[in-house]
């Protein structure tokens, strides 16, 4: 049985992560004790609200470094892919440097309010263990004002006024800017692919 | 979305262990409404795992909770529903609708309500048409292409639906964002699936 721990970055409303594992049989342990986090066998980064209360509260928990080190899979969700990344613009804070990228805020477009609320057809742009099964064009759900513009890193996107990374991947660590929590069943593929994805 | 119609009208809240059990069970987002009046009800409705919240009545009563919700959680998750209908030549809103009893005008223009809360930092609109609510005689397309007119956040159309042909219509004639219906989906009379495949072919842009 896998340990999975989901970072506590506060604030962060993270039932619909927490009953997402629990529908594929797995207990995760919500937390920001450092020793805890680096103990499991995987990790999720979550996150809603702002960048800059984030990452304040991720450097108050001393959870930046722990992060950085970690080797086992990790899963970023939402703002916690945009956290993984150099820096966003919201707020113009410096973020985990863990993935090449910066999120921008999107730009407003004809049928394009901000935030991007809603379910986006994405693309799949390079193979991963975490998109295996999953159909091209599938839809996934999205909430976000800022995202991060396509890059080397980049496995999945999707488009909203421009096109995006919807999904970011390097090393151990894999992340979407979607809600995998809250996408039916392609997003519950993901997180399955998660739990069983040896890098 | 999960309705508690007489929540308001009755004085109470939307049950939140009810919330905790669809939030475990669901894998797509939800919205719950009913009788949310402050910022303490919204954060306990969202933190038992809905996505959304709907205000109606207490919207009404006090437009300043839009603004609060709104800075609190984000305009993502703040909804807010609307009961109109005709009078005359324009829309008037109504409120405490769950209740025949106890429905009140609530001397607004609806279409100045629609600018309002989208200024108060509402996230996205249900427009409840009631003349058309229950009928099964098609959304009331007249009413939802003037409050497209004027609304820059998602459009959902509630009211009316009672044929496939329903849906197709209002997003051609008032490029609503979503279609609600309850009663042809609870009956089964609409299956759902059957429904998106058919608006796919109608070229509706649509998830299966």
């Amino acid at each position: 049985m896998t340990s999975l721990a989901i970072i506590d970055s506060g604030g962060a409303n993270i039932t619909s992560l927490l009953s997402a594992f629990e529908r594929l049989d797995v207990t995760a342990e919500l937390s920001r004790d450092a020793a805890v986090i680096r103990d499991a066998d995987r990790v999720v980064l979550p996150g809603v609200g702002a960048a800059h209360d984030a990452m304040t509260r991720l450097r108050e928990a001393n959870l930046v470094d722990v992060i950085r080190g970690l080797r086992q899979p990790v899963l970023g969700v939402c703002l916690g892919m945009q956290l993984l990344c150099d820096a966003s613009e919201e707020d113009d804070v410096d973020c985990l440097g863990i993935v090449p990228g910066v999120a921008q805020k999107l730009p407003v477009g004809d049928n394009c309010p901000v935030p991007n609320m809603g379910w986006c057809a994405t693309r799949f742009t390079a193979s991963h263990p975490v998109l295996r099964g999953l159909e091209q064009d599938d839809y996934f759900y999205y909430v976000h004002s800022y995202a991060v513009p396509e890059s080397e890193c980049t496995i999945a996107t999707a488009t909203h006024t421009r096109t995006f990374s919807a999904m970011l991947a390097r090393d151990n660590f894999v992340a979407a800017q979607f809600h995998p929590e809250r996408s039916s069943k392609a997003g519950s593929r993901i997180l399955n692919n998660f739990l069983g994805w040896s890098p | 979305m999960f309705y508690d119609i007489t929540a308001s009208p009755d004085r109470r809240t939307v049950d939140r262990a009810w919330v905790n059990s669809v939030a475990r069970l669901l894998d797509i987002p939800f919205c719950v409404a009913g009788g949310i009046k402050t910022l303490a009800d919204a954060e306990d409705v969202l933190h038992k795992g809905a996505d959304k919240i709907s205000v109606n009545s207490p919207a009404l009563a006090d437009p300043d909770l839009i603004g609060k919700l709104a800075r609190r959680f984000g305009s993502q998750c703040v909804v807010i529903g609307i009961d109109s209908q005709a009078e005359g030549d324009d829309w008037f809103v109504y409120q405490y609708t769950g209740d025949p009893d106890k429905t009140q005008s609530a001397q607004r223009r609806t279409l100045d309500w629609v600018r309002e809360v989208q200024d108060r930092g509402a996230g996205e609109i249900v427009l409840n048409c009631m003349n058309q609510d229950g009928v099964r005689r098609g959304y009331d397309c007249e009413q939802l292409g003037a409050v497209r007119a004027v609304c820059n956040v998602p459009l959902i159309a509630s009211g009316g639906a009672g044929a496939r042909e329903h849906f197709r219509d209002v997003f051609a004639a008032a490029n609503v964002d979503g279609a609600l219906a309850a009663s042809v989906f609870h009956s089964a009379e609409i299956p759902i699936p059957e429904l998106k495949q058919y608006l796919l072919e109608q070229q509706v842009d649509i998830r299966l």
